[in-house]
């Protein structure tokens, strides 16, 4: 009977162990190790390879009406809106580098002729678990990526900011229907804290995919990563 | 001859086994469940799903020392709790879905697990509450039976409820039937705190009978044959 005690007891520890460590470390130590994070990381990637499986190329995010449409939408960024990068009409370049065969730097009325603009009212969802649907219109980057010769078999889109933001996305996504080059909100010229002259606006990936006061995009098959990718923050990030 | 028997064992003992594979499901569904409620909480602090002016304490949930993991990342532990989370969430769909499969396959859901009805439910909810009621190793009461379907039945409710709210537009359509992205994070907590519940108790009543704990451990556990209604 004395074995079927201490038994019991091991059997009590053990359980009690499972269950409580994580608890008590939870608020401190399991986080914060460095081979955590490389398991994190790891497990990170493998999300981003099972996102890229589900990701239908054509299949559209949901539309809604017009009156579901956010007229004041959230401003959203790491400083406030009166430090938004300034970006005058007269002296922005869109610059061009990498995969691309023409690497001309593009003005706003060039960007604002490109062909095939339209209007989408989408729902934007933030990272940290906030949405709002807003109304967001100009053509889609595919017509741009197209337009400039873009090797569209290369893997990443990537985004320099004028902020210092950087960002970048899969072709897949680069080449979605929907994802266009958002240069109007709410029917109005997209306001200098929303990212003007325009914020590549993804309706199927997470807010902080949709960059803003782009200066640079550039086509590359080398995993560019982003601002808050670097940060932990999972890179497909898809919805 | 059970006399004869009874003179050559002193005492008879019931043997109950739980097999390897419930063990191993059970304790790493335990883990993954432990660290998806850890880092859901830190997910639902950063933006509240219910209009509720209130956040778990930092220290219970999961995703680092906010200033800690600042300094080695720049981020302050958001992105944290989301790896855990989308981690562990791979863990628990694998270790549950062999679970449930085993659970089916095996007869285990069957010979032990039903059958439930709502009479036999109040019937032993009625008995538990005035002590009366038997408990042998491994074997179930309705009330209990009917905690393990509704614990299951809440898993299978967030990994759902779960999948419309990271893929709303792979599968817009399960969002809609969620009542759309909103109201399914809404339902995604409320799954949490019915797994929340079920834990409490669940790991009340173990430690109240250790032997179930021991042997959902080391994989058996021994009870006097005689004995039937002591706990």
């Amino acid at each position: 009977m004395k074995l079927t005690g201490t038994l019991e007891r091991r059997g009590l520890l053990r359980g009690g162990l499972s269950l409580g460590a994580l608890t008590l470390l939870t608020g401190c130590d399991i986080s914060d190790n460095d081979s955590v994070h490389r398991a994190l990381a790891a497990m990170s990637r493998w999300n981003d390879r099972a996102q890229a499986a589900l990701f239908g190329g054509t299949r559209l995010a949901p539309v809604f009406a017009e009156k579901d449409a956010v007229k004041d939408f959230r401003y959203n960024a790491f400083f406030a809106a009166k430090d938004s990068p300034q970006l005058a009409a007269g002296d922005y370049k869109l610059e061009l580098s990498g995969l691309i065969a023409d690497k001309k730097p593009w003005t706003v009325d060039m960007l604002y002729g490109l062909p095939e603009q339209s209007s989408q009212i989408t729902r934007h969802v933030c990272v940290e678990g906030w949405s709002m649907i807003g109304k967001w219109s100009g053509p889609p980057l595919s017509v741009l990526l197209r337009t400039v010769g873009a090797d569209l078999s290369a893997k990443y889109v990537g985004f320099q900011c004028a902020d210092g933001y950087h960002g970048s996305i899969d072709m897949a996504s680069a080449l979605h229907p929907q994802t266009i080059l958002a240069f109007k909100l709410s029917d109005e010229v997209l306001p200098v804290k929303y990212g003007y002259p325009f914020k590549v606006r993804i309706p199927t990936k997470l807010g902080f995919k949709n960059p803003k006061w782009v200066t640079t995009m550039y086509v590359t098959n080398r995993y560019p990563g982003g601002f808050w990718e670097d940060r932990g923050y999972n890179w497909f990030s898809g919805l | 001859m059970s006399a004869a028997l009874g003179r050559i064992t002193p005492r008879r003992l019931r043997v109950h086994r739980t097999p390897l594979i419930v063990r191993v499901t059970h304790w790493l569904n335990a883990l993954a469940i432990l660290i998806m409620i850890g880092s859901g909480w830190r997910i639902y602090n950063w933006y509240p799903a219910l209009p509720l002016d209130w956040q778990f304490p930092v220290w219970i949930s999961l995703g680092g020392d906010p200033r800690v993991t600042q300094g080695l990342t720049g981020e302050d532990g958001l992105a944290n709790a989301l790896a855990w989370h989308f981690g562990a969430l791979w863990l628990l769909a694998i270790s549950f879905v062999v679970y449930l499969a085993y659970g089916l396959l095996s007869g285990h859901f069957r010979r032990d697990l039903l059958p439930i009805s709502p009479s036999g439910f109040v019937r032993d909810l009625m008995a538990a509450a005035q002590g009366r009621l038997a408990h042998r190793l491994g074997e179930q009461n309705i009330v209990q039976r009917t905690l393990y379907w509704g614990v299951m039945l809440a898993i299978v409710l967030m990994l759902v409820s779960g999948l419309a709210i990271w893929k709303p537009v792979q599968f817009s359509g399960l969002t809609w039937l969620f009542g759309g992205y909103e109201t399914a994070r809404v339902i995604h907590f409320l799954g949490m705190a019915a797994i929340v519940g079920f834990l409490v108790v669940h790991v009340a009543l173990s430690l109240l009978v250790p032997k179930t704990l021991q042997s959902m451990v080391t994989g058996i556990a021994t009870e006097p044959a005689d004995e039937g209604i002591s706990r």
